[in-house]
């Protein structure tokens, strides 16, 4: 599925290189689980200044594989337009077993 | 069960330290993510949406309950305390973090077990008949071939940069249950007319974007000449496999595009130069590896067991379990009993650690601590004495195993899809567990009947859709998810690959899709047919017809 669809707002995300988990480039520059934190580009010039910052951090070592993905607003939040992004946002979208269940629900 | 010798051992030990230090190396920003993939993928992991993904190999499916306790480990320690059994036969853990790796594959190397060949373009993790050494119509365990194909592969200088990856899989009864006709090179054994057993050979085969059944290219090939023929048909696809464009570089498109005979010819003038070579293995090492692979110390059982009779007149689960999920074993006296990860409403192939343990414990006690993965994603305790099947009935029924579906319509082949995967297209694993509920119903499955339902969520088809008696394949248009239903596939002797029924479904009317099909397939059976029969006999037209009718 599609990493980004069309749309004026995007965020830059990646994987973090230590453990794989999800992260959203935020306005100060850090790299956060929270999508809410994330920082917003509302043009293209700021969509690739801030990929520009995840490029950086990728060569750093930090993070893996920088992308813009489209968003848009929701309270004091976003949510990605794509399922995809949605889904690495949000997580599984079923419950997964937990270590010490034998049944499943 | 193979034992690893020193050489294994040095090799995987190897190994291990070495990524220990690959890993280390990148966690300092000594190496870039260019550099450190194809490193990380030649040890099996993988980097997913939500985190790596440690793909196990468990060759040829078989796994020790000692082995079986370690992934149970890896799954709460390193991960969410979860795994998933893929088609490959193989384990995937789906949380780990890249620091944890190099511990997870240590603590795995305990157990003679490592991620190697579970990626990149080489001969990939070698897979076979579930039932291997314990089916009734069985000429020879494939496992030892498997064994000696492992141990000929593994880390094969000509053959670690394919054109592509390499699939091979082995059955060594002439009922396929390892779909041979399906891979890059199957592999079913047979007998010649002096009653010798070896093997038809059959090349290019594959699913995927272009799905292709394997063409034979040679109906008999005796059993000391295998590593030379498989190494002939490397070289061959080697040389000419194509490497400008990833989507044509499979074998099958090479003997699609020169035909089975050419193929053939190549790979018989290739084969005259090496056979009776360094590969034509001497007796005492085939018998060697054949050691490992002797059935365990069976004891003298009686074939009727009381209790188990009076539990299969008295409990109707029991009865129901017994025909769907337990088949009959080479040993009188003993059965094959078929675990069903695929409980109601539950992600196809997931098994929690608590599960993995208490199957290990169960393993032990009786099934001579042997437990097989299939490739349609459950388990097997390949060794229970008919006399235990009670037992081990209420041990399953405790986790969720004993579901009565194996073959059913709930027995549901699913990738893992959106949920997981970077390069799905729509999710797997939801549209399982809802067709998996609707279902739900034992009785309604068993009147239905043999029923394969295998879902992919993109056109790569780990969920093999091509070979699903109903197939179902997710692709995104624009942005929405729309299922793709193909009708006919199937992965048996009689092998065919599914035709599409219609334009793609939206995901909510996936299930009634499904119910629509299942009504059709009831209104136009004959008695005794199958789904695939009623399919085979009646086409597509009246599935059809029903499915698209207006509301």
């Amino acid at each position: 599925m599609a990493k980004n669809l069309t749309g004026t707002l995007q965020i830059v995300t990646a994987n973090r290189l230590r453990d794989g988990q999800v992260v959203f480039l935020t306005r100060s520059g850090e790299w956060t689980s929270d999508i809410a934190r994330a920082a917003v580009a509302r043009d293209e010039a700021a969509a690739q200044r801030l990929l520009a910052i995840g490029t950086v951090a990728a060569a750093e070592s930090r993070i893996v594989e920088p992308y813009l993905t489209a968003v848009r607003e929701d309270g004091d939040s976003v949510v990605p337009v794509s399922l995809r992004e949605r889904i690495r946002a949000q997580g599984l979208t079923f419950a997964a077993i937990s270590a010490d269940a034998t049944r499943y629900l | 069960m193979y034992r690893y010798d020193e050489y294994d051992h040095a090799f995987v030990a190897e190994r291990v330290a070495q990524f220990r230090d690959q890993v280390r190396r990148r966690l300092a920003g000594e190496l870039t993510e260019d550099e450190f993939k194809p490193l990380r993928l030649q040890n099996g992991l993988y980097l997913q949406l939500h985190a790596y993904m440690l793909r196990i190999a468990i060759p040829y499916g078989t796994l020790s309950s000692k082995q079986f306790r370690m992934l149970a480990h890896i799954a709460r320690r390193y991960d969410r305390g979860y795994g998933h059994f893929t088609t490959r036969q193989n384990l995937q853990f789906n949380w780990i973090r890249l620091e944890d790796a190099p511990d997870a594959l240590a603590d795995l190397a305990k157990v003679e077990m490592h991620a190697i060949q579970t990626s990149g373009n080489c001969i990939r993790n070698v897979t076979a008949d579930h039932w291997a050494g314990v089916a009734i119509d069985e000429i020879e365990d494939p496992r030892i071939w498997c064994e000696i194909i492992r141990q000929w592969s593994t880390v094969h200088p000509e053959f670690s940069f394919l054109p592509r990856k390499f699939k091979i899989a082995v059955t060594g009864s002439p009922n396929d249950r390892a779909a041979v006709r399906v891979h890059d090179i199957g592999l079913r054994m047979l007998r010649d007319e002096q009653g010798e057993p070896g093997f038809e050979v059959i090349v290019g085969g594959g699913l995927g974007r272009t799905p292709m059944i394997g063409k034979t290219i040679r109906a008999f090939l005796p059993k000391q000449d295998l590593l030379s023929y498989l190494e002939a048909i490397m070289r061959v696809y080697n040389r000419y496999g194509r490497r400008d464009n990833i989507y044509k570089a499979r074998i099958k498109i090479l003997v699609h595009e020169i035909g089975a005979e050419e193929m053939r010819r190549q790979v018989e003038e290739e084969w005259e130069q090496i056979r009776g070579g360094a590969l034509d293995l001497p007796q005492d090492v085939i018998d060697g590896i054949a050691r490992h692979f002797a059935p365990p110390p069976y004891q003298v059982q009686p074939v009727f067991a009381p209790e188990t009779e009076r539990l299969r007149f008295e409990d109707r689960d029991f009865a129901l379990w017994l025909r769907s999920n337990v088949v009959p074993h080479r040993q009188p006296g003993y059965a094959i009993v078929n675990l069903s990860l695929k409980p109601e409403g539950a992600p196809p192939g997931d098994s929690s650690a608590a599960q993995m343990d208490a199957v290990a414990d169960l393993a032990d006690a009786y099934s001579f601590g042997e437990i097989r993965v299939t490739h349609e994603q459950n388990l097997v305790l390949p060794h229970v004495a008919v006399a235990d099947l009670p037992a081990v009935w209420r041990g399953l029924v405790r986790i969720g195993f004993a579901t009565p579906n194996l073959g059913l319509v709930s027995d549901i082949i699913a990738c893992p899809g959106l949920d997981y995967c970077a390069l799905a297209n729509a999710r797997a694993i939801p549209v399982a567990q809802r067709i998996s509920t609707r279902f739900a119903d034992l009785a309604r499955q068993h009147d239905i009947g043999e029923l394969k339902i295998k879902i992919s969520g993109c056109i790569n088809a780990c969920g093999h859709h091509h070979v699903g008696h109903i197939g179902i394949l997710g692709v995104d248009k624009n942005g929405t998810e729309f299922y793709q239903i193909t009708l006919g596939g199937h992965a048996g002797d009689d092998v065919s690959l599914g035709s599409i029924v219609g334009p793609a479904v939206p995901a909510d009317q996936v299930v009634e899709a499904i119910e629509s099909l299942v009504d059709t397939y009831l209104k136009e059976r004959r008695d005794g047919e199958r789904f695939l029969d009623t399919y085979r006999r009646v086409g597509t037209a009246p599935f059809k017809e029903r499915l698209y009718a207006p509301a």
